[in-house]
């Protein structure tokens, strides 16, 4: 891993921090904040790719666990792991995973309509399919009552995908970070391992 | 940025970081798996006790509850509901031990012990070729990269406001990511021409 890579990792892991500072709402009953910060798992996977994608994010759990208060609201530490949310934000480092393989993969016929698809899949399910489970066994609920909790949040999951397909696409083509997986071999640009 | 670590001298602030992170792992799985009432009941009293011996004051504990409250009361009145008093019980008792050892390990360690100590437990990593040492160089860079961050992000805003730009989330973060990404390129270099050691 080269210098540019580990700065990569830790600027992705700052603009996840950065997105916290938005204001976050917060939707009664669950008390699950809706946060920008899932958008930076996002734009982390398909910017970087998976490896430096999800480097990134679990730089950016290391610091909630370190006690830095790096969670919207200024809240942070161990105990947001115990949380009936703490499983989101657990699944963020995976998710980046998911999102810059799918990313990696479509990297040659990338569009803003191709783009959607790791978003969503490594952005919005993943997130989810970790989410839930933890939530309903921390809440001692069942996974269709905390489906109910957390539906109300899917659309803003979706627009945020479009948001960072847009971001992505448009980085892609000025600051091109990643390599078709297909053609690895080729002589590699700036950035790519 | 400020850590949430609260200084201090008892006995927990000076007990080092790993132990009490094994401490926190598996008092969190013995609840789990233990799943009697009177067991977690034990623990949180426990919890409450070193409490008292970190000299955490206990306004501490009132603001953290403050913030819990609402989730809490939810929680045990769908429990009651659903489940019984019992599972009600269980389940808010169970939250409130383990999330407020979680927050005492916090405040009692340094946020730099923790690192060490994450930097240990990830020494085995270097087998695979991995740099468990790198784990402080990333945070310290990050932490580093928040206030730039904001500081362009707020450029950015100035000038757009002055064409009268609206509020648009990508008129923002577009600029954003390629300004930051140029800059995330020319702190690589400026550290490789420092002879960073590079993997």
């Amino acid at each position: 891993m080269k210098t540019k890579d580990l700065v990569y990792i830790a600027l992705f892991a700052a603009i996840v921090v950065a997105l916290g500072l938005f204001p976050a709402i917060e939707l009664p009953f669950s008390k699950v904040p809706i946060t920008a910060q899932s958008l930076g798992v996002m734009l982390a996977g398909s910017i970087l790719g998976w490896r430096r994608g999800g480097l990134a994010l679990l730089v950016f759990v290391l610091l909630v666990a370190v006690g830095l208060p790096v969670l919207p609201g200024g809240r942070g530490g161990m105990g947001i792991f115990f949380l009936p949310s703490g499983g989101f934000v657990l699944s963020w480092p995976l998710a980046a995973v998911v999102v810059g393989y799918l990313t990696e993969r479509l990297w040659g016929r990338y569009n803003l309509a191709v783009a959607l698809v790791p978003n969503l899949v490594g952005g919005v399910l993943v997130v989810y399919a970790i989410g839930l489970p933890f939530m309903a066994a921390v809440a001692n609920i069942s996974l269709g009552q905390a489906f109910t909790i957390m539906w109300a949040f899917v659309p803003g999951d979706v627009a945020k995908c479009v948001l960072a397909a847009l971001a992505a696409v448009a980085v892609r083509r000025t600051h091109p970070l990643l390599a078709p997986v297909a053609t690895a071999s080729s002589p590699s640009r700036s950035g790519t391992r | 940025m400020l850590s949430l670590y609260r200084p201090g001298d008892s006995v927990l602030h000076r007990a080092p970081a790993g132990p009490k992170l094994v401490v926190l792992l598996v008092t969190c799985l013995a609840v789990f798996l233990v799943d009697e009432l009177w067991f977690t009941a034990v623990c949180g009293t426990v919890v409450l006790v070193l409490w008292r011996i970190a000299h955490i004051p206990y306004r501490e504990l009132g603001r953290q509850l403050r913030e819990l409250w609402v989730i809490a009361l939810l929680l045990a009145v769908f429990q009651v509901w659903a489940n019984g008093w019992h599972e009600a019980a269980m389940t808010v008792l169970r939250l409130l031990a383990l999330l407020l050892l979680a927050s005492l390990v916090t405040m009692t360690s340094r946020t730099s012990h923790i690192v060490d100590a994450l930097e240990s437990a990830a020494r085995p990593l270097a087998l695979v070729g991995m740099r468990p040492g790198r784990i402080a160089f990333l945070i310290g860079l990050t932490l580093r990269f928040i206030p730039l961050i904001r500081e362009k992000a707020e450029e950015i805003r100035a000038a757009q406001r002055a064409r009268g730009v609206e509020r648009r989330p990508l008129a923002l973060l577009l600029p954003l990511l390629l300004k930051t990404l140029t800059m995330a390129d020319a702190i690589s270099e400026a550290l490789d021409a420092r002879g960073f050691e590079s993997t």
